[in-house]
């Protein structure tokens, strides 16, 4: 071989020019962040063999746990992740989530507040028909029929609403509406509905009262003292409560939610601490209006009353994270009690739906898994907003009541990191050193680990009118993820 | 005295982190009074109490900051220290663990949190390096991609992503680096010194840092490019960013540029971007009539004005004596198996390996074929590794290979490479060793084995014993892979 230089062999400048111009331990004209000047910290995916070399050489290593992610789901996700607005549109979206503020401001009538008509009913979870429709979610929208006048008997109620006769009753899904509503989550417009604002973003949400436990709506019972229970509701309760609220001003619904996490909430499966906290801000003016004594009897006796405003203070915050173009950020998770769906920001009001699995937990009384009905209700928008499951680890009081133990509850809170895009920084758990709540579930994350989310979650009753027999986890389709990212990978090509 | 008080809305501590904060703030020299806190009634009208304005229309969800200082330099310093500490505040809650197993990271982006990372390391099957390489770059990381497979366009969108964030990509196909004094992939443990390094290829780079450690010259960093950066699609991309990087490294005096021949249109680029360096930039580029990569590394030398040594060389214990006949070599690193071709070439003609494809475009010597004439084989190309290991870590192939060669009678020669270093075999002279001797024994002294042994004397192997061991089966060993071709051809080519 020749030894002359070829032509590309160009020595630039003589050797000795070069060190003069960057003093040593200078920082700030460091290329690539710093990569070339800090101690080396490497994380690694992939084969042990050279994480091994690694620690031979003593270099910090932090391994990842690698799997292939979910079947179908490589394709689609190479087209989000690797879309160049994609990061930045789920960081804005993940913000506006976590800079939401809930305030109560007001009570009202559902027919004042979002324009419900008679004949129209609001349900949780993704749209759904009659013929579709699950035991509880038929049994709540008899009782809602019941109450709203509509029909004299539950026979004339389900033949209506099978449009049998009498013309026919609409039916929406409360996502659709600024709106959330536990388990059945059957809105009719007597019912008086929470109002919250985002004093950040200045958005509006709705959720229904809470009714309490046994024998109510919400799960699917009609009989008339679920009727009487609503008929007072809208007689007493939600006056008192707007006539309360109103000389209180807005509540802030945050603070409180940050506090109950402190005391043991977990603000979906329990609420005892919210619900103290919140009658605690009222009481006051609660005292000085009419059936206030009566409303804070009633709340006194109902730990989940605070579950109806934590709904709604996640649904303001879930939907001032909608409509960021290439965010796949879920906005909604939601069950009807036949489907279990999803939202993502960045798709729109497009829903992926797959069916809804039958909760594993812990029944009531005789009740056993043959008695459970699929998993439903809207409550799952406290998962959505870093809550519920994903928050157990704040809740150690309850992880028995859905079949657990408490380092359960760590290990579910823990896994939830690998899911999400942020930590909240208002919401800690104390057990965690303080650690804020993982929020924001990125459906990439699903997809690429396989890891769904864990929910919370009350157990209704398969047949109609049979009420609450259990509690327990459940998790979502993995198959809605693949969906959901495909679906975004669709908007996202040239 | 200078004063500073603002409100931001909507962002939340608790009051401990605080606390600590507004103590720190106050702890320095020449702040008189210092308050971060939520503005509740109390700490508003506390601030009040300290002589401050509270700012008008703020609650409990809005952080309140009030410092007061001497002038507005230890004014502008404090409020610089203030967002550090705050900063830290929330990053060390990310990191915080309390009770329980946490468990292990499932994504790279969820261990990037959790250690102070500058750098991910991807190893994962092909198809499924591109998502952990991306979420890499956007957790602010540089990323190696060790895997091979990738499609181009996702190499292009990685190193475009890269560009943007200022980040490097190393790779696909990326087997060595070091960074940091971090050896990546197959390294070799060398003395950190002045040159740098920008690898299109992995063994190329072991070759020139463990011929420039042999010769008491340290490496500052190696980055690693991956085989089709100077491609004419990916033009460059990694290599413009590693030259900038480098070239503003303090420690890097002298930068050497290893890589087969770039398309004419990117060589016109790095040419460019070349001149605009502060920093000398030579290049070690495996064409015929360029300079090996010994030679270079004698350049290199020459330029940093340092001595350029003799070789280690471990002459075999029975003199090899030319013969007729052919040379085959089976090698582990690819660059070493081009660089040996280029030389015995020149010597020899035209060799058959799988590195070469004939008139037709087809290869010109594939897996499972008898060799004829002369012939170099790399392990190491993907016909090899699919679905096993590389040849550094898992020798059967080579060793099946070398047994077969040895019974052909018109073999004369068999040059083999060794490549140490972190992540290679633990002791490759174990059962090469052995079937080095056994080849010899099967022949009548018409067969000489050459060896070309890549690595330096602080290897986790030690590169000395594994010389000594080879040698004393029989093998002349080379620490440069150019001498050992040289001298594989002249065995051959007769006196």
């Amino acid at each position: 071989m020749p030894q002359e230089p070829a032509d590309l062999s160009v020595v630039a400048d003589p050797p000795q020019a070069a060190a003069a111009s960057h003093p040593i331990g200078d920082q700030r004209g460091a290329r690539l962040g710093g990569l070339l000047n800090r101690e080396p910290g490497i994380v690694a995916a992939g084969t042990p063999v050279l994480t091994d070399a690694l620690a031979q050489q003593a270099v910090p290593v932090e391994s990842v746990d690698w799997r292939p992610p979910v079947p179908g789901a490589t394709e689609p996700l190479a087209t989000v992740l690797g879309h160049p607005k994609h990061a930045a549109a789920n960081a804005t979206a993940v913000k506006r989530l976590l800079a939401s503020r809930p305030h109560l401001v007001d009570v009202r009538p559902a027919g004042e507040a979002l324009g419900l008509t008679a004949g129209t009913f609001f349900h949780a979870g993704p749209p759904v028909t009659w013929e579709r429709a699950s035991g509880p979610m038929r049994g709540a929208l008899i009782g809602a029929m019941l109450a709203e006048g509509l029909a004299d008997d539950p026979e004339a109620a389900e033949r209506r609403l099978a449009r049998g006769d009498a013309g026919p009753v609409t039916l929406d899904s409360c996502h659709h509406h600024r709106t959330v509503g536990p388990m059945a989550g059957v809105v009719g417009p007597s019912m008086w509905m929470f109002v919250i604002e985002d004093a950040e973003h200045g958005g509006t949400a709705f959720c229904s009262l809470n009714e309490g436990l046994g024998k109510v709506l919400r799960y699917g019972a009609y009989g008339p003292e679920v009727v009487d229970r609503l008929h007072w509701m809208s007689a007493v309760l939600g006056p008192a409560l707007r006539a309360a609220i109103r000389r209180h001003g807005p509540v802030d619904l945050k603070a409180i939610m940050a506090q109950a996490l402190q005391m043991g909430d977990e603000l979906h499966n329990r609420n005892r601490a919210a619900t103290s906290l919140f009658v605690r801000e009222l009481a006051a003016d609660l005292a000085e209006v009419e059936g206030g004594a009566e409303v804070l009897r009633f709340i006194g006796g109902n730990d989940h009353f605070f579950l109806n405003l934590a709904m709604a203070a996640g649904k303001g915050a879930a939907d001032a994270a909608r409509d960021v173009p290439g965010s796949s950020l879920v906005v909604a998770m939601a069950r009807n009690g036949t489907d279990f769906g999803i939202q993502l920001s960045g798709t729109g009001d497009r829903w992926f739906t797959g069916p809804a699995g039958v909760p594993d937990g812990l029944y009531l009384g005789s009740y056993g898994p043959g008695d459970a009905n699929p998993d439903i209700g809207d409550s799952t928008i406290t998962e959505t907003t870093g809550l519920g499951g994903f928050a157990m680890a704040a809740a150690p009081a309850i992880v028995r009541f859905i079949g657990g133990e408490v380092p359960d509850a760590l290990a579910a809170t823990q896994r939830m990191y690998e899911i999400t895009l942020a930590e909240n920084p208002v919401f800690q758990v104390p057990i965690l050193s303080f650690r804020g709540t993982p929020t924001g579930i990125d459906a990439t994350l699903v997809a690429r680990t396989g890891i769904l989310p864990v929910v919370n979650t009350g157990i209704a009753g398969r047949v109609a009118g049979t009420g609450q027999v259990g509690a327990g986890l459940v998790s979502p389709p993995a198959k809605i993820f693949t969906d959901a990212v495909t679906a975004l990978a669709e908007t996202l090509r040239p | 005295m200078s004063t500073h008080v603002e409100a931001r809305r909507g962002v939340y501590y608790d009051s401990v982190t605080l606390m600590r904060v507004s103590r720190q703030l106050s702890a320095r020299a020449e702040v008189s009074h210092a308050l971060t806190a939520m503005a509740t009634e109390l700490n508003r009208d506390l601030l009040t109490q300290m002589g401050f304005d509270p700012p008008q229309d703020v609650g409990p969800g809005d952080l309140l900051v009030a410092i007061r200082a001497v002038d507005q330099t230890v004014l502008a310093d404090a409020r610089e220290a203030l967002d550090v500490l705050l900063t830290d505040a929330s990053s060390a809650k990310v990191s915080a663990q309390g009770l329980g197993t946490v468990p292990p990271a499932r994504t790279i982006g969820s261990a990037a949190g959790r250690i102070d990372a500058t750098l991910a390391l991807v190893s994962v099957p092909g198809p499924y390096a591109f998502m952990e390489a991306m979420d890499a770059l956007t957790a602010g990381l540089s990323v190696m991609i060790f895997s091979d497979n990738m499609p181009v366009e996702e190499e292009v969108a990685l190193k475009d992503a890269a560009a943007r964030l200022d980040l490097l990509v190393m790779g696909p196909d990326c087997g060595t680096a070091v960074v940091g004094g971090a050896g990546l992939g197959f390294a070799n443990a060398v003395r950190p010194g002045p040159v740098g390094l920008v690898a299109a290829s992995g063994t190329g780079s072991q070759q020139l840092m463990s011929l420039l450690d042999t010769a008491g010259v340290g490496i500052s960093h190696a980055l690693g490019v991956g085989g089709r950066d100077l491609s004419a699609t990916v033009s460059g991309r990694s290599t413009l960013q590693a030259l900038a990087a480098l070239d503003a490294d303090p420690a890097t005096e002298l930068i050497i540029i290893v890589s087969k021949p770039p398309s004419q249109r990117v060589a016109g680029l790095i040419r460019e971007a070349v001149r605009r360096l502060s920093t000398p930039v030579l290049f070690a580029l495996l064409e015929q009539d360029e300079d090996d990569l010994t030679a270079v590394a004698e350049r290199a030398l020459r330029a940093l004005g340092r001595p350029v040594p003799a070789w280690p060389h471990w002459p075999a214990p029975v003199a090899q004596a030319p013969a007729p006949g052919f040379v085959r070599g089976l090698f582990a690193g690819g660059t070493l198996c081009e660089e040996a071709m280029l030389i015995a070439t020149d010597a020899l003609g035209p060799i058959g390996s799988n590195l070469r494809r004939t008139a037709t475009g087809e290869p010109a010597w594939t897996h499972g074929q008898a060799s004829t004439g002369h012939c170099m084989i790399d392990f190491g190309a993907d016909e090899f590794t699919a679905g096993r290991a590389h040849p550094m870590i898992d020798p059967a192939l080579r060793l099946e290979r070398l047994a077969a060669e040895a019974a052909d009678p018109s073999c004369a020669v068999l040059l083999l490479d060794v490549v140490l270093g972190y992540g290679a075999e633990p002791d490759p002279a174990a059962l090469l060793a052995p079937a080095i001797e056994d080849a010899l024994a099967s022949r009548d002294g018409d067969l000489a084995v050459v060896v070309s042994l890549c690595g330096t004397a602080a290897d986790p192997q030690d590169r000395d014993a594994q010389a000594a061991a080879l040698r004393d089966a029989g093998a002349a060993v080379f620490c440069s892979n150019a001498t050992a071709a040289r001298h594989a051809a002249g065995l051959v080519q007769g006196p």
